[in-house]
């Protein structure tokens, strides 16, 4: 007992550092230099940037401007005026593909959470829905979008089904659904089997259940891994609405393509483009800060 | 004599055809510490999952309270109730603080309302120095405190048996005398324990019976001062020489 007493007391704690007295500390004349010398390099690191940037973008805009297509370009893809004039039926639009968004998400969330459940539970009794499951995922990741939505915005109607709708939103919204949760389904599983075995070794130990290690200490912990990807997921949804204007249905894209068939001039295309961007922009930028603090949270649980 | 808390007869576990625990039978009467030592991979820390029931047995009858556990048919969530286990690796809850660690399986498990929890816990973190930490993510705290926490989480679901499995090998050796002093707190209040250990000092201190693992094998078993100081079998006497050369005797 007392060896081991003994190895504690001779610790980092009271090997003398207490007795150390803080002085006011100056600069010393090298240090001084040096930070002179620093912010020297930082000015000319700063010049050299400003200026290739003003002679780069400066040559590019002066090739584009003085090309002989230039004025053809700008008469048809942004002509300002008549863009502005049918903004309000493209926002209208657009105001379609943010609910198809919102719903979408929604239910994917419930779907493809409950497929990642399914693939990773051991249970005996899930196996036929194990297999379903994976056979779900397989299919609907494999299978480009435009073509789901094609299948089920055209196909389903074709069945002449009664009770099924043929209301293209709604179908459009079901073929989106279809495949996002096949994608979210995926992350969320790789983030449930990221979670070490011996965080669930310790909830069982403690006599939670099964699904109250998954509910209180695995889930937790995967969401927190995979909220980069699944924003990444989220962004590619927005824009991925603008495919079932291929149904009719009158979204952003379906309303620019109205407008500009009628008047020849592809403004109203770039009109949506930017309230794409409006919305997606802010939304990778969130997405990159959440996941440099996701990096460096765990950088930080390495390091303890 | 009254009934044991932990009894084995014959266990035997393999993995497919390597047999880690051969024939181990010993008993654990309540109040006392049975200390297991053996070089790495000698079965320890098998033994003490399979009595946690992480890990199941080929062969043998585990019982605890003398009520057989290695029933398939038992209900294993309630019989982890009853045992409290500790890890070489702490494995806390990384997203939880020390209070939400601690007070997860009495709320959850146990039904305790939340206050009745948070009051049961910090009596606990209080009574081991680390109540000011109660607050703060397992991130923030030194391996030491991260172990007592670990500690502290397995005693709040007032366990019938505590297992700890090498709960100082992660640490930095001045660290480590903080995690058995608690250890010791336990054994002088009373709980039933058993350890695998390398720490030979210690294990001298909190023992009452000490076994040393062999290839699967209790080759020899009697209190401490028996086995640590005058081994009877050649096996122990050469692993325990091997301790002695390393300086952890």
């Amino acid at each position: 007992m007392s060896s081991l007493n003994e190895g504690a007391k001779s610790g980092p704690g009271s090997s003398g550092f207490e007795n150390r007295t803080f002085v006011a500390w100056k600069p010393s004349a090298l240090e001084l230099e040096r930070r002179k010398i620093r912010s020297q390099q930082n000015q000319r690191n700063i010049l050299i940037a400003g200026l290739s940037s003003v002679v780069v973008l400066g040559a590019l805009l002066a090739v584009l401007v003085t090309s002989p297509g230039w004025k053809s370009l700008t008469d048809t893809f942004f002509a300002w005026a008549y863009g502005f004039e049918v903004f309000p039926k493209i926002i209208l639009g657009f105001t379609t593909n943010i609910m198809l968004t919102l719903i979408a998400a929604s239910c994917v969330a419930v779907i493809g959470m409950t497929l990642a459940l399914i693939r990773t539970s051991r249970s005996p009794a899930l196996t036929p829905f194990r297999i379903l499951a994976t056979i779900y995922v397989d299919i609907f990741r494999g299978i480009p979008m435009l073509l789901i939505i094609l299948l089920v915005g055209f196909g389903v109607p074709a069945l002449r089904l009664r009770g099924v709708t043929n209301n293209v939103l709604i179908l459009g919204t079901t073929a989106v659904v279809i495949t996002y949760s096949a994608y979210v389904a995926e992350v969320l599983r790789s983030g449930i089997l990221t979670v070490h075995p011996s965080q669930r070794a310790a909830a069982r130990s403690l006599g939670l259940s099964n699904f109250q290690t998954l509910r209180h200490v695995v889930l937790p912990q995967a969401l927190r891994r995979v909220t980069p990807p699944l924003l990444n997921d989220l962004v590619s949804l927005i824009k991925d609405t603008g495919l079932v204007s291929i149904l009719g249905v009158t979204d952003a894209v379906r309303a620019a393509q109205i407008s500009s068939s009628r008047s020849f001039n592809y403004t109203p295309y770039v009109m949506a483009a930017i309230l794409f961007l409006l919305v997606t922009i802010p939304l990778t930028r969130f997405t990159d800060r959440t996941m440099r603090q996701a990096i460096e949270r765990q950088n930080a649980q390495g390091n303890a | 004599m009254n009934t044991p808390v932990l009894s084995l007869d014959g266990v035997r576990k393999s993995f497919g055809t390597d047999v880690v625990l051969e024939d181990i039978s010993f008993d654990v009467p309540v109040h006392t510490a049975t200390v297991f030592i053996g070089a790495s991979g000698s079965g320890k820390s098998t033994l003490l999952r399979c009595i946690n029931l992480l890990d199941g047995i080929d062969d043998g009858v585990i019982s605890l309270d003398g009520e057989s556990i290695s029933d398939p048919r038992i209900n294993t969530d309630e019989v982890r109730r009853k045992l409290g286990m500790v890890f070489q690796s702490f494995n806390l809850f990384p997203h939880m603080t020390v209070m939400e660690n601690v007070t997860l399986a009495p709320i959850r498990v146990q039904g305790l309302s939340k206050s009745d929890a948070q009051e049961q816990a910090a009596e606990l973190l209080k009574r081991f120095g680390l109540l000011d930490k109660s607050e703060s993510y397992p991130d923030r705290l030194s391996g030491g405190q991260q172990q007592r926490v670990a500690i502290i989480r397995s005693l709040a679901v007032r366990p019938r048996l505590l297992l700890l499995d090498e709960i100082t090998s992660a640490l930095d050796p001045v660290l480590v005398n903080e995690v058995l002093s608690t250890v010791r707190d336990l054994k002088r209040d009373g709980m039933t324990m058993v350890l695998a250990t390398h720490e030979m000092g210690f294990a001298k201190q909190v023992a009452d019976e000490v076994c040393f693992l062999h290839e699967g094998r209790i080759v020899e078993w009697g209190p401490p001062a028996q086995v640590l100081d005058s081994p009877q079998d050649y096996r122990t006497r050469d692993f325990l020489k091997r301790v002695h050369e390393a300086g952890r005797l």
